[in-house]
């Protein structure tokens, strides 16, 4: 079975959010970038479905310039067997998800996994869209994911609960946890990973349908308001009268 | 040309969240000279439907087709585009749900719509320019974002947007049919588990939530988060260290890999505050901090705080509250 798993390069997640002094851009000066924490779960189901079936492929994708390579290796180190890179800026979710979609097609992929959601723009949508245009159905957020020859049966969180959902392939789903125990690189991987296949192709399709005109952080609190904990009972009544959130 | 507003309905009743997205869709129906129609989803009955009109809806569209009780995203995402062809809809509103946001990306497809999700404020409309402001970097920054195109698709966040309540108004209730066929249920779900949820009360609705981190030592201590959270109808969650060791379900998780959550209350109880537990939280309107390390960075976040031990101070909460009556 061939898999096709889509990585996202996002700021790690300690990261204290700064931009561009005209607030146009993501000041990328000393971040690093980290493979979406989400798509981490994606590459190693994927790999362990792979292991499982004992035969098939694992085929990591981002859409991305030059310096997202070093997180590609990183995930043919984990265990993807080969790496595409779409040499562009990921303008939006519209834009990734044609270029996605254009791979997935060209290369005959039985399961697309992604992650639930990028870290730094949080679309939630690149996975839906993918669906569309392939017209294939997507299981977004998925919370698990077996295989039983060519029928997946996820789970699907939805609020307050989850559903079982069994499709056939090809499809595309969206992971998060506790589909797995993400998997780390080891030093086998490691020295394997630089002689695996990275293909770089140019992009497809339109352009984006949404464009960023603004960043904004989120207003600073004014401060903490101390209640002694001998009187812990008063911070109600100020819950009540005083923020009136009670 | 109207607003479409995308309704879900869980039991009857509206859902709070669809309630806010009602009201979005009606103001921006106003900015644009139009009126707002709603397609409702889910259980409904016809008076709840009706009372839609308290936030602004003038119409509402339901097809009483029992298969679309629970979400089946082929369906859904069908009957949307139709009722948004029939109505000649140039704006979607739907909520940032698992629900709204999977039928959003695949109606941006079909109907050729630019999409926004995770949208915090009201659009600014001025010379053709549609700008929407929306979460950013989990919850650490905002975003003002153009649509393009002619035809635009707005996903709210939940507890964002306060909702209309213009009493006395009704909308009209209008059987709809998208025509679907079995094909359309392919993706339908084989079963569906609800949570056993604490008071009833759920997390990415909840407008009151009681948080617990490691500094509540151990599950079996988790009743003084419930009782202070069922005074309070609030519903509860926790750190990810809590439910990586199973204290608490996932679904509880809140942070920058868990839930991002923007109630109007979230009381943290023994959280330290680190940066991707803030990102979550840190859109809530209050937020307390209790914790018995002064230095703790979550104070830093916060608007009241104790510096105090949780197994003293949680009770004394618990008790004030059912003071107030
Ligand atoms: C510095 C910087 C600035 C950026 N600015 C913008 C911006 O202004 N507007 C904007 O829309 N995007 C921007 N991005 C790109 C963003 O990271 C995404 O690649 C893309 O926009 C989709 O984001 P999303 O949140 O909608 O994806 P989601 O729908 O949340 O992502 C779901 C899944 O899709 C897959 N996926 C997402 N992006 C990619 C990708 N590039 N390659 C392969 N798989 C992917 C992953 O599996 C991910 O888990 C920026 C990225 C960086 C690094
Ligand atoms: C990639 C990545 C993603 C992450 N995502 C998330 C996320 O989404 N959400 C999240 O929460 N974390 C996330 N984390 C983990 C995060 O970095 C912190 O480790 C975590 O939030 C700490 O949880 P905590 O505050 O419960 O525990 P601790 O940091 O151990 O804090 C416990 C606190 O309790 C206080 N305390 C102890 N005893 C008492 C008492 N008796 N009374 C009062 N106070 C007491 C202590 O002073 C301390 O401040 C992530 C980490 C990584 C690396």
């Amino acid at each position: 079975m061939k898999f096709l798993v889509c990585i996202s390069n996002v700021p790690d997640t300690t990261t204290k959010i700064t931009f561009t002094p005209d607030n146009k851009e993501f000041n990328k000066a000393g971040v690093q970038f980290v493979i979406n924490p989400w798509d981490e779960y994606a590459l190693t189901r994927a790999i362990e479905l792979k292991e499982a079936q004992g035969s098939g492929t694992v085929t990591v994708l981002n859409v991305g310039e030059a310096d997202t390579e070093p997180n590609i290796r990183k995930a043919l180190a984990i265990g993807a067997d080969d790496a595409i890179r779409v040499n562009a800026h990921p303008k939006d979710a519209y834009f990734v998800a044609q270029q996605i979609a254009s791979v997935a097609k060209e290369g005959g992929y039985d399961v697309i996994l992604m992650g639930k959601e990028s870290i730094d723009y949080n679309g939630f949508q690149v996975h839906g869209m993918v669906g569309e245009m392939l017209g294939i159905p997507t299981v977004a957020p998925a919370m698990k994911l077996d295989m039983n020859g060519n029928t997946a049966t996820l789970e699907r969180e939805i609020e307050g609960g989850k559903e079982i959902v069994e499709v056939n392939t090809p499809f595309v789903a969206s992971c998060q946890q506790p589909m797995c125990e993400p998997r780390i690189p080891n030093m086998r991987g490691i020295m394997t990973a630089r002689t695996k296949p990275l293909k770089v192709i140019e992009p497809v399709g339109e352009g984006a349908r949404t464009e960023v005109a603004e960043y904004a952080l989120p207003p600073k609190k004014q401060g903490v308001k101390l209640i002694p904990a001998e009187s812990a009972g008063d911070l109600i009544k100020l819950l009540r009268n005083e923020a009136k959130v009670i | 040309m109207s607003v479409l507003v995308v309704v879900e309905c869980d039991n009857g009743e509206v859902k709070k969240s669809s309630l806010e997205v009602a009201s979005y869709g009606s103001q921006v129906a106003q900015m644009l000279g139009t009126s707002a129609t709603a397609i409702a989803v889910g259980e409904a009955t016809e008076a709840n439907l009706a009372k839609l009109g308290e936030q602004g809806i003038s119409k509402v569209l339901y097809d009483a087709e029992p298969r679309l009780k629970d979400f089946v995203n082929g369906a859904y995402t069908k009957l949307i585009a139709t009722a948004a062809q029939q109505e000649d809809s140039k704006v979607i509103v739907l909520a940032n749900s698992n629900i709204g946001a999977a039928v959003g990306s695949r109606l941006s497809v079909r109907l050729q719509a630019s999409l926004a999700t995770n949208v915090v404020e009201l659009p600014k409309v001025n010379n053709g320019q549609f700008l929407v402001k929306r979460g950013a970097f989990s919850g650490k920054a905002f975003a003002d974002v153009t649509l393009q195109g002619d035809r635009k698709i707005i996903a709210v966040k939940k507890n964002s947007i306060e909702a209309l309540h213009e009493a006395g108004k009704t909308a009209q209730v209008v059987a709809f049919s998208a025509q679907l066929t079995d094909a359309d249920f392919a993706d339908a779900p084989k079963q569906v588990v609800m949570q056993d949820q604490a008071g009833g009360i759920l997390l990415p609705e909840a407008d009151k939530v009681v948080s617990g981190g490691r500094g509540m030592k151990g599950p079996e201590n988790w009743y003084l988060i419930e009782d202070l959270a069922k005074a309070l109808g609030a519903a509860t969650a926790c750190s990810k260290p809590v439910s990586d060791v199973d204290w608490r379900p996932h679904h509880e998780h809140v942070g920058q890999t868990g839930i991002t959550v923007s109630p109007n209350l979230y009381i943290a109880c023994g959280i330290s505050g680190a940066i991707q537990h803030l990102a979550g939280v840190n859109s809530s309107k209050v937020i307390v901090v209790i914790n018995k390390d002064p230095e703790a960075p979550f104070f830093k976040a916060a608007d009241y705080g104790i510096v105090g031990d949780v197994f003293d101070v949680l009770p004394k909460l618990t008790q004030a509250v059912k003071e107030l009556g």
